[in-house]
This record gives structure tokens, sequence and C-alpha cells, in this order.
């Protein structure tokens, strides 16, 4: 199994990264953008895990430690990667 | 006293808490490896600043899980004084034992420079020495000092007093010039609410001998070893809530 | 074993190296070599490793002193300090990958010269950069100005050691070649200092840090060659650093040393595992024999090649005493590290890497080193020199107004605050940091002594391109005057020479006017070479830099308390200019900003006063006479001034007269040699006057101190104010950078 985890600023939380990736795209013509947050991806291949059970450990992870629940929400998938390493 | 002096894997500043504790203020230092539990008998512990495991992930996210970190715990919930500077404050909050998070400055930029603060509460464990509204010119250098926390837990940390330091310019005033990271509401450093729990990100350990850049920090200390011996001469060191009356 | 290319004198050519060489390996192995040897020599003989084109001029510097107790050909070099302690120090040039990826070939840069110096069983103590850039309006320079100054920040930062100085310029000539030299000082003690020879057959070969992956495969043939349009194509072969674990690579080494387990250590930089290899039994005079398949590899169906030659970072190779391999590994253990023991060193004489249970590698090591190419290539002088050095000042209009000029000086990108630069870098982690950037030198407290060391790095490449003899002769000038304002006298210098490409006539010229340039003035002020770098072929399409001979040096001071910063510190006090000032502005940066000319010759220079006006600043610091003292360098005497104005504590301005004796841009601009801004007590003034005639320095009093003013004869008259908001913003304004 592979787990694709997002981790993104939490609203009303300043992301001065944000602001000024959106002031560049401006600068480069794309009038269209509006706010732009950046988070962080991050995949974690379990092994040997699958289903609920697997999302409960996820979910887990991300509490514990993968994201700042003061400053940060996050969300995940779980795919089934065949268990191959890419 | 005797005072522990935490190292992760990453931590840069430990030698200088340990330099400003035992050489400028003449106490018993020792180093606590984070793999090892044992607190071994120190009456106050420092977590120093650097980059514990490199600042990946988050600043702090990783330290937490030490062995120490869990003896530490304990430490604090029994009254033991902490001190976190920088990256030592940023693990604090992280561990949950302060409240709020570290985040990026708004400069986008690390940023090393001496600043003022404003002593926002003198009745206080780490600023007895001082008197409220003191100025303390101090170093910072970080890159994710900028605090935060919900709008509750901001007005909550007013009214308990809990606010210890204020980013301010050299009149006194906390102005957003003033502010090198964008924190909220200018906050430096702050505690928690039993009073025994401290951080900052400002490096008080950095400004002890006038021939490295001044000796604002030495007040800290100071005040933190008065109330260490105090406690001493009234219980035999125990461990016992003395500070963090409300404002 | 996969597939073997059949290796040829066309293979050996697509590694960059020549027919002839290609006949001087099959004569020293006896047969061709194999894909892997070839790998092997083509990274020792590259210019990068092998220094062909520049050995048999580096010769000629001076090396020994009493003191020097390592000088060049080892990791870095090291000097005594007394109280048993060495100063341990080196630059290095990190051009190339910083160009291709600012902030990765920056932080790497930081990396390579950090390990330098603490395989020599130093702890780094502080860090200095010199950077150039191209044309500050150059489309890509603010990107690469703001890549490379947060790469040097987040690795030094996260390592933990302070970056206190450095200097940072702008010149069109960088504009596809941009200088990033990194420099590191560290201390040890006498008897903890180690270094790269194997010994002991039979002994452990042990591979230490982080695992090797296809980083920077032939980094070390990549600095070695010209770039072209299509370098952008190179970015896959860029290392990537990782700051965290060379801080644990750094405790985990010097733990390791103060046990009595190690025999030798070798940083893995260019040409990793094949270069510290060879080079640690060169050395040692014996061979090492390694098993690739033991290299831990951090990546998937490696070949034997790759693994050879990857530059990954944070790698040390390390011989330990027979039998005590558990100890090494308890301590990389402690730290997270792996070790792993992947052969052992031989009396054969011979670097054998086996992979797979074949023999892949099977090289003489005393060839490889003895017998490496070495040019004297052509050298010519360039034929615009004559032109370039034509400077007439009667067809210069003097200034109708200095005071525009000032600010317009102190609001150009090269004499401008670098504050936005500086705080980035961490500058007093672990305390000993003095006086830090923005100073003339950097000085460092020696815990539990009361000496101080002082550093900085200086070169004026614009000099350099107009009369490179003369120009390295001030570079070395420059920086022991810088260190002599400090109140330290010179101990040694480390140099690091970037050039264009050596094979054109033109730059061989320029690089042996500017070792020989070197040489006379160390020669003359006493100070050794302890150790250095080369980097030539910085040159895009045929363009080659100016000459950069950049000067890193390090002195000591008896007492720190005593040294001295250039900010005026009390009102009232006389300002004392020492030196000759004379009718010149050749190679100025006045002539540059104020009327867009680098032309002329570079500055007069008097090797005999330079010698005694520095003597006469450190006796008169060391007793104590002086308030303040600042090096008199680009932009003259009113920018000097400026300058000691700006950086006191209570911005005191100074009221001055200047002997109208020239003209007035001469007067206020020129860059004459030499000179030196002292503030002292009044009181102390005549004393100093005296020993200063006493000394055959020639000492004037030219103003006093106080004022919210900087006043300069009629012509100048500013609050300092305005010029403090002209000169502290300019870098962030020029740069666009978004508050």
């Amino acid at each position: 199994m592979l787990a694709k985890i997002y981790v993104t600023p939490k609203r009303g939380v300043l992301d001065p990264q944000g602001k000024a990736v959106a002031q560049a795209l401006h600068a480069l013509g794309f009038a269209e953008v509006g706010d732009v947050r950046i988070g962080k991806y991050i995949e974690v291949r379990l092994e040997g895990a699958a289903g609920e059970e697997a999302a409960g450990r996820v979910r887990e992870m991300c509490e514990k430690l993968l994201a700042n629940q003061v400053i940060e929400d996050f969300r995940f998938e779980t795919v089934d990667d065949g268990g191959k390493r890419s | 006293m005797k005072w522990g002096v935490l190292v992760f894997p990453g931590s840069n500043d430990d030698q200088d808490a340990l330099w400003a504790l035992s050489s400028v203020h003449r106490q018993e230092a020792i180093p606590l490896w984070h793999k090892d539990p044992d607190l071994r008998g120190v009456d106050a512990v420092v977590v120093p600043g650097g980059f514990s495991y490199g600042d990946y992930l988050r600043c702090g996210a990783m330290a937490r899980f030490s062995p120490v970190m869990q003896s530490v715990r304990a430490f604090a919930a029994a009254g033991g004084i902490v001190l976190g500077m920088c990256n030592g404050f940023q693990i604090l909050c992280e561990a949950g034992l302060l409240p709020g998070a570290l985040v990026r400055n708004r400069s986008l930029t690390f940023v090393c420079k001496r600043v003022w603060l404003r002593v926002e509460n003198d009745r206080t464990a780490l600023t007895r020495c001082c008197r409220e509204g003191e100025r303390l010119q101090i170093p910072i250098k970080h890159g994710e000092g900028c605090y935060f926390a919900d709008e509750s837990t901001l007005r909550d940390l007013e009214a308990r007093g809990q606010v210890l330091f204020r980013y301010v310019d050299a009149a006194g005033e906390a102005t957003p010039e003033a502010n090198p990271n964008g924190a909220l509401r200018s906050i430096a450093g702050v505690m928690n609410a039993s009073g025994n729990v401290f951080g900052m990100m400002p490096h008080p350990e950095h400004a002890v001998e006038a021939i490295v850049g001044g000796e604002d920090g030495r007040k800290l200390f100071q005040s933190l070893i008065e109330e260490l011996e105090e406690r001493a001469a009234r219980g035999g060191g125990s461990r016992r809530r003395t500070t963090g009356r409300a404002t | 074993m996969s597939e073997r290319p059949p290796v040829t004198v066309r293979t050996a050519e697509e590694h960059g190296l020549t027919a002839e060489e290609w006949e001087k390996i099959v004569s020293i192995l006896g047969r061709p070599p194999t894909f892997e040897e070839l790998g092997v020599f083509s990274a020792m003989w590259s210019e990068h490793c092998s220094y062909k084109s520049s050995r048999a001029h580096l010769k000629s510097l001076p090396t020994s002193a009493l003191h020097v107790i390592q000088g060049p050909g080892e990791n870095a070099g090291a000097v005594d300090i007394g109280d048993g302690l060495a100063a341990v120090f080196k630059i290095e040039s990190h051009n190339h990958p910083s160009f291709i990826e600012p902030y990765q070939g920056a932080a790497t840069g930081v990396g390579g010269i950090l390990r330098d110096v603490f395989t020599m069983g130093a702890r780094p103590i502080a860090n200095l950069n010199s950077l150039r850039f191209g044309a500050i309006d150059h489309p890509r320079t603010p990107q690469l100005v703001k890549g490379v100054v947060a790469g040097i920040g987040g690795y030094g930062n996260c390592v933990g050691v302070a970056t206190v100085g450095g200097e940072v310029y702008f010149d069109a000539g960088y504009d596809q070649n941009i200088l990033v030299n990194a420099f590191t000082l560290g201390i040890a003690r006498h008897e903890r200092i180690f270094r790269a020879a194997a010994s002991g057959v039979g002994n452990p070969v042990i591979y230490v840090g982080s695992r090797t992956g296809r980083d920077g495969i032939h980094g070390a043939s990549m600095a070695s060659a010209e770039f072209a349009e299509d370098s952008e194509e190179k970015r896959p072969t860029v290392q990537v650093g990782d700051p965290f674990t060379e801080k644990l690579l750094l405790e985990a080494c010097l733990e390791l040393m103060e046990s009595d387990c190690l025999v030798a250590i070798q940083d893995m930089g260019a040409a990793g595992l094949t270069s510290s290899s060879v080079e640690m039994a060169g050395r040692g005079g014996l061979g090492i024999e390694i098993d690739l398949d033991r290299v831990p590899q951090r990546e998937e169906g490696m070949s034997a090649y790759e693994i050879l030659l990857s530059e990954s970072q944070e790698r040390m190779l390390l011989v330990a005493q027979a039998g005590r391999e558990p100890d090494v590994k308890r301590i990389f253990d402690k730290w997270d590290l792996q070790a792993a023991v992947i052969g052992r060193v031989t009396d054969d004489g011979l670097f054998r890497a086996r992979w797979h249970g074949e023999e892949a590698v099977r090289i003489p090591v005393q060839p490889v080193s003895m017998q490496a190419p070495l040019y004297r290539r052509p050298a010519e002088e360039p034929k615009n020199l004559n032109e370039m050095q034509e400077l007439s000042l009667a067809s210069l209009p003097e200034p109708r107004d200095c005071e525009e000029a000032l600010k317009k000086l102190l609001g150009s990108p090269n004499l401008c605050s670098k504050r936005w630069v500086y705080e980035q870098y961490d500058s007093l982690v672990r305390g000993h940091t003095v006086i830090g950037p923005g100073s003339d030198a950097a000085v460092l407290r020696i815990k539990g002594s009361a000496r101080g060391l002082a550093v900085t790095v200086d070169c004026n490449s614009r000099y350099c391109l107009l009369d490179p003899y003369v120009g390295a002769v001030i570079a070395v000038c420059e920086a022991s005057r810088n260190l002599a304002v400090s109140g330290a006298r010179p101990l040694g210098l480390s140099d690091c020479l970037n050039f264009g490409n050596p094979e054109k006539p033109p730059v061989m010229w320029q690089f042996q006017q500017a070792i020989a340039g070197i040489r006379d003035a160390c020669l003359s002020l006493a100070i050794p070479v302890v150790s250095g770098n080369v980097s030539f072929y910085n040159d895009t399409d045929g363009r080659s830099i100016p000459p950069t001979p950049t000067i890193a040096m390090v002195g000591l001071i008896d007492d720190v308390s005593r040294c001295l910063a250039q900010g005026f510190r009390r009102a009232g006090d006389v300002i004392v200019l020492l030196g000759r000032s004379r009718e010149e502005l050749g190679g100025s940066e006045f002539l540059a900003t104020i009327h867009g000319q680098v032309r002329g010759t570079p500055p007069w220079i008097d090797l005999g006063l330079e010698k005694r006006v520095q003597g006469f600043v450190r006796a008169a610091a060391a007793d104590g006479w002086l308030r303040s003292a600042h090096d008199v360098s680009e932009g003259g005497v009113a920018v000097a001034l400026a300058e000691c104005c700006l950086a006191s504590p209570d911005r005191l301005g100074a009221r001055v007269d200047l002997e109208p004796s020239m003209r007035s841009d001469a007067l206020l601009f020129g860059e004459s040699q030499s000179r030196v801004l002292l503030s002292v007590d009044r009181q102390q003034w005549p004393r100093l006057r005296d020993r200063a005639q006493r000394d055959g320095v020639p000492a004037e009093a030219i103003g006093e101190v106080g004022s919210p003013h900087l006043e300069i004869g009629d012509w100048i008259d500013v609050p300092l104010d305005e010029l403090a908001a002209i000169w502290d913003g300019a870098l962030e304004r020029a740069l666009r950078v978004v508050a």
C-alpha cells in the first residue's frame, strides 16, 4: 500500500511562501491567480497493512508527527501499488 | 544549582547554553543526551537552540519523541523549570508543553540580528530580576520564529500574563517594523499556565558577556537561579508551583 | 558484469583527456584501461584534482615559517596560535555548481570546505565567503544572489558554524560565471591534527557518512571544462547537500579523533571514493584495496563506475587501527551514521577495486600522482591591456557635486551595506564572535585564552583585470591591512585563484602575473601561503572572468579585548589619516560608478610603506592608543569616513578638512593604497603623531568625531540619517526583494 498524504496550512494561518508565489505568478502575467497555499506532499509505503486498518494507522501518523494541528490540516488517500518500489 | 542541557542530533547552541550557565553564571551544568531518559537529578532543564533533526518535516517535530523528552514531560508536570530557546521553544510547542506554534518568518529568510524585547510580566521565574516594561537587547537567529496561536489562545495568554516578551523598537513600542518575523501580537516568548515552562525565540545565552555582544540575557538566567535557590531553601528542592501568578 | 563499453582513445577524449594523456595511461598500466580505470584517471588527472596547469607556478609561493604546522598539500593548512592550539583553514571554490543550481551549489561548497577542515581534527568556528555575481541589473543576478545566500545560510546555520564575514561584488564580467569561494577556520590541538596518509598494512579502510547515490558524477571534470549555452543540461549531476548529516558527521569524526583508533582520514570530495582512496594511499606510499559491493548505496543498480566517481556529499573515508573497528562503529552508531569496512591498506602500492567478485580497477598509485600531466602552458599579455590601462585624468570632468557622487557611491551595489546578506547567516553560534560581519575583518575569541583570531577575505578583481600582478599584490596587502586595523598580525593565507581557461595564453599570463604578485607581497610582509585552490575554466562562450585571486587571511591578536572595529566611538576624538594620497583614479569604484569606465592602472603600491603602516597600526592598537581603525579602500577617504560614521554604535558623524592638494575627485574618492583612518582620544594624538614620525608613517589629523552630519571641507555636508537610508537599503532595492 502507498499512502499519499497532503499537509496544508490551516485557513487563517499566514502562508508567506504562498503569498510570495502568488505575487510572482502575477508578475509573470497570470492575472487569474488568486490565493496560493503551499503545503507538503508525503508518500509513505506501508508493508503488509490494508484497508481500514491501514487508513487508521496513517491517520495516527499524521496526528502524531506528520502534521502539526495547531497550524496544519491533512488529508490522505491509500492506494494499492502492488508493493513495487518505484 | 544543577542544570541539564538537552542534546539532540542537530542541537547547535547546546554548547552556548552550557557555557553561559557554567562559565558565566558558575552553575553546575551538564549535557543530557537525547537517547538517555535519565535527567540525572537536575534542578532545571534547558532545551537549546539549533536544528534538531535538521529541522526536517517541521522545526522541533521529531525531537519531541526522544526518550529524554518523555522524562522532561514528567519533570515539567511535577513543576520543574524548563526553558526552551529558539529550537528549544519550537520543540516545547511541538511537544504540547507550550501553547501555539512557530511558523516561517514573514520575510521567508533566516534572520540573525540583535533585537529589543520588552518584558511583559516580571512576576515569573524567568523575569523576576527584570522590571515590567524593561527593554532587553538580545539576538535572534531563526527562519521559523513567527509565533502563531488561534485567537482564543492568544486572548487567554494575554489575560493570564503568559506572554513574557514582545519585540519592540528602541523606544519600547511594538511596531510592525520592530517585529522581525511577523509573530502575532509581536510575541517573542511565552510560558505555560503553571508558570514553570518557558519558551522564547531570542537567545539569552548569546547575551551574557560584553565582549561577544551584550549582557542583557544574564538577567533571565539570574532570575531562574534565584528562583531555584529560593525553592531549594524553602522546601528541600521540591518542585512546587511557585510562579505564574496571573496578572 | 554489465556490458562494458569498449575503451579507446575516443572514450578518453570524451572523458576530457588528451590523446597524449591516453598514451601515458596505457604505458603506466602496460595495457588499455578498463572503463572504470579510465574514469579514475580522468578524475585524478582533471585540472581540478591534478592542478596540471597550475602546479609548476604554485611552487614559487612561499609556504614556510616557524609557526606553520601544515602547508599546502593536505586537506587544509595549519598554523600555531599558542596555548598548544592551531588554526586550521582553507578557502575553496564552488563556482560552476553554484551557477547551475545556486542554492545547492553554494550549500555543498560550504559543506565541502567544512569537511576539509574537520578532517584535520579541527573544530570549525567560523565560515567566510567571497561572492561575485554579474551586473546587478542582469536578469539572472537577483535569483543567483538569493539562491547562493540562502544556500550558504541554509547549510552553515544548520551545521552550527557561524558565518562571520565575507565580500559580495557585482561586475558584468561575472554575468555567466559567478564565483562562490567558501572559507572555513577551525581550531585544533597540535597533537590532534590528523592527516590523510594511509599507514599500517592490513588496517581497515572504513566508509562513513551518507550513502552513495548518482550525485555529481564527473563534477571534477565539470569544474575543468568551459561552460557552453547547454550547461543547463548538466543539472542532474549537481549534488544535494544534507547539512544535518554533516553536523552528525562532524561530531562523530571529532569524537573519533579523541579516541586513539584513527590512523588517517580524508573527505570524499571531488571524484569521491576514487580520489580519497588514491590520495590516502599515495600520501602513505602504500596501496589500498576496496570492495565496491560493500559501499553503502542509496540507489539500486549502480555500476562500479558510478560508485567510484559519485560525488555524493557528507561522506568520509578513514583508516583505523586494525581490531578497533567495533570502536569506530560504536561512535558512528551513536550519531546514527553508517560506518562500513570496505577494504584495507596493502603494501603492493596498488589501488584495487573489486566489484561483484571481479577486479574492476588495478592501478599503481604513485604514477597516478607522480606522472600526472604537468603543463607549462603558453602565456601572453592580453592584446588590449595597454589600451585598457590608458586613463587621462585631464579628459575627465571633475564632479560638480561631490556630495551627489558620495551618495551615488554609497548606494552602489559594491559599496552599499550587505546587511541583507549577512543577516541571513547565523554569525553567533558557539559564541566566538567578537566582531561579526560588516567590518574590515571578523574577530573571534579563543575560549579559555586572552587571544583572538582575525579573519578576512579580499580581492579587487578590477585591479587584477587592469594589472594582475599589482592587483594580486594589493589583494594580499589589503587582507593584511584589514587584519592590522583589527589589531592582528597575519599568520598565513589561503588563496582561491579563480581564472578563465588556462589554455588561452592571455589567461595563463594573468595567472602567472597574479602568482608573482602574491609571492612578492607574501615575501615582503612575511606571510606564508598554507593552503589554497585553483579554479580555472571560468569561461562562457569564450569570455573569461576578470582574474580573481581571492585571498583569505588569518591573524592573531594577543589580547582580544584590545581588538578594533571601524565605527567611531566617541565625540571629540581626533580623526587621523595614515599613509600617502596620490592623484589617481585608475580602476576605482568612482570611475566605474560615476563615469562607467573600467580603465587605467590600479593604485600605486609601495610595499615598504605598506609594511610600516600596518606595523604602526598594530602596535598602537596593542598599546590601547586607538579608538577605531578602518582601511581606506574602494570609494576612497570619503566612503571610508562615511563607513566609520555608519558603523558607529552611536551613529557619530564627523567634521573633516582635507588639504585641497589635488583634484577633488581623486582627493575624496581616489583609492591610494596603504592608507588607514584612525580615531584617537585628543590627549593621545601628540604621542601618536610623534610615534608615526619616528616610524616613518605619514600621519595627519584631518578632523573630529561628532555632529550628526558627515562634513568634508566645502564639498560634503550631509546628515547621517540620509546617508544611512541610502546605504542600508540599497541592496534590497536593487535585488527587488519583496519585503
